[in-house]
């Protein structure tokens, strides 16, 4: 193709995946999917209480049993570790973190592992896992979050003296004015429940000895970088006896962000038996053994002047750490730090995380992590705060819209880009408010037994993790930039390599997408590899809805590199300055002369061949950008959901649910759609089915997939889908996250409009998640 | 130890099966057919969903032995000649799955409500795929893609 010619872009085309056919075929490569010769299979002894000391481990029947090849306790691990199981974001100076390693003596939670079992298959490993006798001294154990700061309760952690794990501030005292002597204060307390991801694929490792005292780990994870580098430090080896390959994994949500015990183990293992070592969790394993998500009590206050202009807003948060500090445990509060004023411009800010232990599953990042727990209260409390002023919801949340970008908060950040009253204007062609409230009425006035609700969620949120500078400020360990390379093979072909780690995100499409715009090629010429520390050296991975606004954005700057040394090598051969080469399309074209160009393809094969390269120059085409971000990225938009509730039995049903996203310019509408649907499902989920719960003695009430309710097909609508447009400003591509934005708005939304549907019966308040018996006795309470 | 003959996408096995294993086992560890994922222990989640002379099984409910003498359709065996099954390339033209993780079982349960003539409406197809479960599309996709195969079918 000539540089003049026009050329379709593959960004913004809907482009089907190339992740499909292989995963469509029953040929993906899930970790459990694969046995070399001579594999020994893990299973985990796990405490079946919540507290409790262990006195004795008994393996000796174990080991006598049919196809044991190993029996270990705490005490026998206990010198293969060099350091305790790591926490990378100590959010304070003072905050505890209490070190635990991969199985204990302790019991802090059920489900700790205390003893693995080695056999030749996971039949005979498990067989003898029941052999195994462990004796427990029972302790207290303490598992409600909203009293286990207070005095007399069991503490977790009996040496610390508390539960508490620390206390985080944010402050700013804008206008100097009390948020008590505001004309109108509205303050409201909410639970969030605990959450289980339930990514489809448990997690699974295979950890496989090399020969020169090298391990290469086959993991379920969705970060082989961060995993590579942590194993490393734990286990006291060189990063470079480190290989970790995340192959296909079937989805993450943040439940895959995190250094495991069984990740250690099975390199410990196989390091020891110098034999290949596999654990594939099980599900109701998988409940116990893998981190939960959110579990926040939060007090929220916003004040206001009877105009509806909003003043302040306050949250003092109590947020569970489990029984232990995970990789970014503590962190997760703050990911929602910046963003407790929603999309709304309010001057003074305030915001207090306490972080607190309990006898139950460490939490950790889980879809949205800290944005959903801040999108959640104040749009809660924002209908509250209509209601109590007696100004039209909508209205509210227009009039205190922040509206010109950038936007700097109340809480200090800067919002780079965004029209949040073009979302809500859009939300609002597409939902036929007017109608719905006439239905509303009429089945108010006729008392009928299914009433009708509608909710709002106008939402913004941060993501696109992240500006180290910003990231070293809040003490987080590592830095946020992501890693590119792009490398011409000779022939034309294009290999990317990026440091992100999809696990259903559809990276090798995307990327292909990006690049082959770029470069001016074929889609079908560019292979993006990713997923492997040994083919991709540096990155930092895949969360927090990073991976097109820091990791795409990367090869864009790796494209540029690339370009401006095949500039040199076609000027060099054209006999022309560089200045006098226009680019466009994979072609430089030499300025007033058109027919004299030469493509970007055939200085690739130029520079391998480095027959008659510029002095000086290195034969190859291939450059490497770093890149990290100068702000977050900031998706924005307006939810609506519409339900009804049966006043009769409690059950309340979504009938739509309406998605305005502006999530700047998009790559691939087809993947986009896709993150968003998900995305919402597990916040309609949140809102009225999921909620993760112990007993008093601190035993999992929830423990498997018949008492936790992933909702299927059969619970929920099709969805309705538009965009608006504000590209980021920030980077080349305009590009933001996407994929954690449906999960933080969907939830308010959905209780919004259950609220809305019983109102005017009295019912002021239900929390998450909105059963049918929370409903009906909520309704109750209402008549009584 | 009990022999059992079945079999498996047109290709005839013999088997020694221990009777405790389960059919999803006997599959993946046996015959090294690993396109069938195990999700759940509580057979709730579908994505070990296969084909049973032609009804739909979750092969985690099923043991080895008493699949003796059937004839089983994994996702391996749906394509034919290096071409995809109609449901296959629905998924693929409307972007039925992201991490690919149920994808298998979800395919062999919608092929099967195909077969049976039950992909009649939205609402039948939802209800249809009530025992798979997917964490990454929130369904919508599925089911335009079962619909879509559906009326082509």
């Amino acid at each position: 193709m000539s540089a003049t010619e026009e050329r379709t872009a593959y960004v913004g085309s809907p482009v089907k995946r190339r992740e499909d056919e292989h995963l469509l075929t029953g040929r993906g490569t899930f970790v459990d999917n694969m046995a070399p010769v001579g594999t020994v299979h893990m299973i985990v002894v796990r405490s079946p209480y919540a507290h409790a000391r262990v006195t004795s481990v008994d393996v000796a029947a174990a080991r006598e049993a049919e196809g044991v090849v190993a029996v270990l306790s705490a005490a026998d691990l206990a010198e293969d570790w060099k350091a305790a199981m790591p926490c990378a974001w100590p959010v304070t100076e003072d905050m505890r973190n209490p070190p635990h390693y991969p199985l204990t003596d302790v019991a802090r939670y059920q489900g700790d592992g205390v003893a693995v079992v080695l056999a030749e298959s996971r039949a005979l490993a498990k067989d003898a896992a029941e052999l195994v006798e462990v004796e427990y001294e029972s302790l207290d154990a303490v598992v409600d979050l909203a009293t286990a700061l207070e005095d007399g309760e069991p503490l977790a952690h009996p040496d610390l003296g508390t539960n508490e794990c620390y206390v985080w501030r944010l402050d700013t005292d804008a206008t100097g004015e009390a948020i008590d002597d505001a004309e109108v204060v509205v303050t409201r307390r909410y639970h969030q429940p605990r959450l289980i991801p339930n990514a489809i694929e448990p997690r699974a490792v295979l950890a496989v000895p090399g020969a020169a005292g090298d391990v290469t780990l086959y993991a379920a994870t969705q970060i082989p970088h961060i995993l590579r580098l942590l194993a490393a430090a734990t286990l006291g080896m060189s990063e470079t006896k480190v290989r970790v390959v995340a192959p296909d994994v079937g989805g993450g949500f943040g439940s895959k962000l995190d250094v495991y015990a069984e990740d250690l183990l099975a390199i410990a293992l196989a390091r020891r038996l110098g034999r290949p070592v596999k654990w594939t969790e099980e599900r109701s394993e998988n409940y116990l053994a893998t981190i939960h998500g959110r579990d926040f009590v939060t007090e929220y206050t916003l004040a206001a002047r009877k105009d509806g202009t909003i003043t302040h807003c306050r949250a003092r948060v109590h947020a569970a750490m489990g029984a232990y500090l995970q990789l970014v445990t503590p962190g997760i509060p703050l990911l929602g730090a910046w963003i407790y004023a929603g999309p709304y411009a309010i001057p003074n800010y305030s915001v207090e995380f306490t972080g607190v232990f309990t006898n139950t599953t460490p939490t950790d990042a889980y879809r949205g992590a800290g944005r959903p727990e801040a999108t959640y209260v104040i749009e809660r409390t924002m209908d509250a705060l209509a209601d109590e002023l007696g100004i039209d919801r909508l209205d509210l949340r227009r009039k205190n819209f922040h509206k010109e970008f950038p936007a700097t908060m109340g809480s200090g950040l800067t919002i780079d880009s965004g029209d949040y009253v073009a979302s809500l204007d859009r939300l609002l062609e597409h939902l036929d408010h007017d109608a719905l409230l006439a239905e509303q009425a009429r089945r108010r006035d006729s008392g009928a037994v299914k009433q009708l609700g509608i909710g709002f969620s106008t939402y913004n949120e941060m993501c696109g993790l992240a500006p180290s500078r910003i990231l070293g400020a809040i003490r987080y360990a590592a830095g946020g930039w992501e890693q590119a390379t792009i490398r011409y093979l000779p022939t034309g072909s294009v290999q990317v390599v990026t440091g992100t780690s999809p696990h259903g995100q559809g990276h090798e499409t995307a990327w292909a997408q990006i690049v082959a715009d770029q470069l001016g090629c074929e889609l079908d010429a560019v292979e993006v590899l990713h997923g492997d520390t040994s083919v991709s050296h540096a990155g930092l991975d895949t969360y927090g809805s990073r991976s097109l606004p820091v990791g795409g954005v990367a090869l864009c700057y790796a494209a540029e590199k690339v370009i401006d040394k095949a500039r040199q090598i076609v000027a060099h051969q054209l006999e022309v300055s560089g200045d006098d080469l226009e680019y466009a399309n994979g072609t430089f074209a030499v300025k007033g002369s058109p027919d004299k160009e030469m493509t970007v393809a055939a200085a690739a094969w130029a520079a391998f061949a480095a027959h008659d390269l510029p002095d000086g120059m290195e034969p190859g085409l291939e450059a490497t950008a770093t890149y990290d971000p100068p702000n977050f990225s900031w998706p924005g938009g307006a939810h609506a959901a519409v339900v009804e509730v049966d006043t009769e039995t409690g059950d309340a049903r979504l009938v739509r649910y309406i998605a305005i996203d502006d999530v700047g310019k998009v790559v691939n509408p087809l993947i986009v759609d896709g993150q968003v649907h998900g995305g919402i499902t597990q916040g309609i989920s949140t809102a009225l089915y999921e909620e993760g719960s112990y007993d008093e003695e601190g035993n999992l009430q929830t423990a498997n997939l018949i008492t936790y309710l992933v909702p299927s097909a059969a619970e929920l609508p099709s969805f309705e889908l538009d965009r608006t447009e504000s590209p980021s400003p920030t980077n080349p591509l305009g590009v933001k996250g996407v994929g954690e934005t449906g999960t933080i708005a969907a939830a308010p939304a959905v209780i919004n409009a259950v609220l809305d549907a019983v109102s005017h019966l009295g019912v002021k308040d239900i929390q998450m998640p909105a059963t049918p018996e929370r409903v009906w006795r909520a309704i109750q309470e209402a008549k009584a | 130890m009990r022999h059992v003959a079945l079999t498996v996408n047109g290709v005839g096995h013999e088997l020694e099966l221990e009777p405790r294993e389960l059919l999803v086992y006997v599959l993946r560890d046996r015959l090294r057919l690993t396109g069938t994922n195990v999700g759940c222990d509580t057979s709730s989640c579908g994505a070990c969903t296969v084909l049973v002379d032609g009804e739909s099984v979750k092969s985690c409910t099923m043991l080895g032995v008493q699949a003796d003498g059937t004839e089983i359709t994994t996702i391996e065996g749906l394509a034919t000649d290096g071409e995809l099954h109609p449901v296959q390339q629905a998924f693929h033209d409307h972007h039925a799955l992201q991490c690919g993780y149920c994808t298998p079982g979800m395919v062999m349960a919608a092929v099967s409500l195909i077969d049976h003539g039950q992909a009649t409406s939205e609402a039948a197809i939802r209800e249809g795929l009530e025992g798979n479960l997917c964490r990454c599309t929130g369904y919508h996709n599925i089911v335009v893609a079962v619909q879509a195969a559906a009326s082509a079918s």
